[in-house]
């Protein structure tokens, strides 16, 4: 950034304008190869990181709406049954529904709807008008409602021969546990790459104390203390690992909103739609780039304590 | 102000660069300790300076057993000292000022506060356009005098030169030597080592002569 001091004449005319002399270039070189590597080490690991944090976002809001809708929302399902009056056995499940507590809109499909449903399978013609096609009612759930199902379940059970109660409570189960796996999985990959960006940040922060060694030997020369020497270290190692942690969470911000303004343009087309119908419009919500941004000031952090800690580390070691 | 009692040296397992040294060097004293390439000046040098502890023997620096003090302590201790190293061991990233005021930084002090001192000094060296300027660009008389400067910013009781004049022409010798005697008489003692016979002519002081890692001493 500020490779002003690289060229000692540059910096001369800057003094003879007039401007009072200052110390103010920092006692560790900021750029130096190590320095790059290292900064290159965490972006990379940050980017990294921050998708994993964008993902797993992504997948868990994208479950909690698919669960706020389904759970909104039972069926009953009617079977034909021998001997029973289908009509009447329908009407029946609806009554029972709608007298319901917490119970909403109540609508079964009409039988042409229930055909439409199963014409892809079996196709349409005058045979399946004949066939006893099991009728499904959609029941919506009141606002702010929690009805007893369990209690309804039974009360279908008495009333109407052929009723059962869908909740969808299975498959929700299963879509819980899938988030949570992906959740818990993302989890495990973001403390991997933390103890992977650890471990490199410590042999990175070796390596530059080595390249650096000629000043640490000046700096002890000149009467200063291990706590002032590695002062000096830890805030260039804060620089460095706050560097890049920005780079790469503002690249993984900016691959979340070309992702998601990719998903918006491209909802004409088939591809676009699937993934829209899968995670809403692909959008990080503002907590996500939240997450996104305390995951890269935390990864600077991180950067910066496992520097400090091999820098005193080294420290006690040299004479 | 030091005082060597039967100090001995040796690197590692090798035999012993110094044998049995015993001296006292008096607050305010000027002296130049000389002796052929390789006869231990330079050791000599780092023992005083608390940069190595010595093999045997008791070597008191301003009243402090060397060998008891802890790391922090040196750091301290050799605030008090200035030294001056054969290849200079100026910072390469910092310009002239910065590197002369060095000392003061390590301190913790504020640049006010000592800004005036440094480029009054870095003029007195010669070196006030030179300020700004990095060592890559300084010649190699700059260099020095950057170097000498750093040394005695922080008015250090006792100044160690290690062949101050190995790498400039006869000229500037002299006037480093003029430099070194006026810093002597504001109150510093003063060590040079140096190999350098026609320096030596220059200025009457009491020399140590280093020769087989012992040492004789001409007053
Ligand atoms: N770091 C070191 N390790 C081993 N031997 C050394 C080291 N430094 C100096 N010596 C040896 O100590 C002796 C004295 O060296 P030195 O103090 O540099 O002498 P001078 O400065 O008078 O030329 C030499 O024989 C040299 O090889
Ligand atoms: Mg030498």
């Amino acid at each position: 950034m500020s490779d002003l001091r690289m060229d000692g004449e540059l910096t001369v005319t800057q003094r003879m304008a007039g401007l009072l002399p200052k110390s103010d270039t920092p006692i560790v070189p900021k750029n130096s190869i190590a320095g790059r590597a290292m900064v290159a080490v965490v972006a990379i690991m940050t980017f990294l990181a921050s998708l994993t944090v964008g993902a797993v976002m992504l997948v868990r809001a994208a479950a909690s709406d698919w669960q706020s809708d389904v759970s909104r929302e039972i069926t009953i399902q009617v079977r034909p049954e021998t001997g029973q009056n289908f009509e009447g056995q329908i009407q029946r499940a609806i009554e029972t529904a709608r007298e319901f507590p917490g119970v909403g809109e109540v609508r079964a499909f009409s039988k042409e709807e229930s055909a439409q449903l199963l014409e892809p399978w079996l196709g349409s013609g005058p045979a399946l008008q004949d066939l006893p096609v099991p009728r499904i009612i959609i029941v919506r759930i009141a606002p702010n409602a929690t009805p007893d199902l369990a209690q309804l379940r039974k009360l279908l059970n008495e009333r109407v021969a052929g009723a059962s109660l869908d909740d969808h409570r299975a498959w929700m189960d299963r879509m819980r546990a899938m988030a949570n796996t992906t959740i818990f999985g993302g989890i495990g990959v973001l403390l991997l790459m933390l103890a992977a960006t650890m471990l490199s940040v410590a042999f990175a922060t070796r390596g530059a104390m080595a390249a650096n060694r000629p000043i640490v030997e000046v700096l002890h020369f000149i009467g200063a203390t291990d706590r002032f020497i590695a002062y000096q270290f830890q805030r260039h190692f804060l620089v460095l690992g706050l560097e890049g942690g920005l780079i790469g969470g503002a690249a993984a911000i900016v691959v979340f909103i070309l992702a998601g303004l990719a998903g918006k343009w491209g909802a004409g087309f088939s591809g676009g739609e699937q993934l829209a119908m899968l995670f809403g419009t692909f959008m990080l919500g503002i907590e996500g780039y939240l997450a996104i941004a305390i995951q890269a000031l935390a990864t600077g952090l991180v950067t910066a304590l496992t520097s400090r800690h091999t820098v005193n580390q080294t420290l006690r070691t040299v004479e | 102000m030091v005082r060597f009692e039967h100090v001995g040296l040796r690197y590692g397992l090798g035999p012993e660069v110094l044998r049995d040294l015993n001296f006292h060097i008096e607050p305010n004293s000027f002296q130049f300790l000389t002796g052929p390439s390789g006869a231990g000046k330079t050791s000599l040098l780092r023992l005083l300076f608390l940069s190595l502890k010595p093999t045997r023997g008791l070597i008191t620096i301003f009243d402090n057993d060397v060998v008891s003090l802890a790391k922090d302590e040196l750091s301290v201790l050799r605030r008090r000292i200035g030294i001056v190293f054969q290849d200079f061991r100026l910072l390469d990233h910092m310009t002239t000022y910065e590197n002369v005021a060095l000392p003061f930084r390590v301190m913790g002090k504020d640049e006010s506060s000592y800004r005036g001192e440094v480029v009054e000094l870095l003029n007195w060296v010669g070196l006030g356009e030179r300020m700004g300027a990095l060592p890559a660009v300084l010649s190699g008389g700059e260099k020095q005098r950057a170097a000498i400067a750093r040394a005695v910013i922080a008015r250090p009781q006792l100044l160690l030169a290690d062949e101050p004049t190995g790498n400039v022409d006869p000229t500037l010798a002299q006037r480093l030597l003029r430099l070194f005697i006026e810093l002597n008489k504001s109150g510093t003692t003063v060590l040079i080592a140096t190999h350098d016979i026609g320096l030596m002519d220059q200025y009457d002081a009491r020399r140590l002569v280093l020769h087989d890692g012992r040492l004789h001493s001409y007053d």
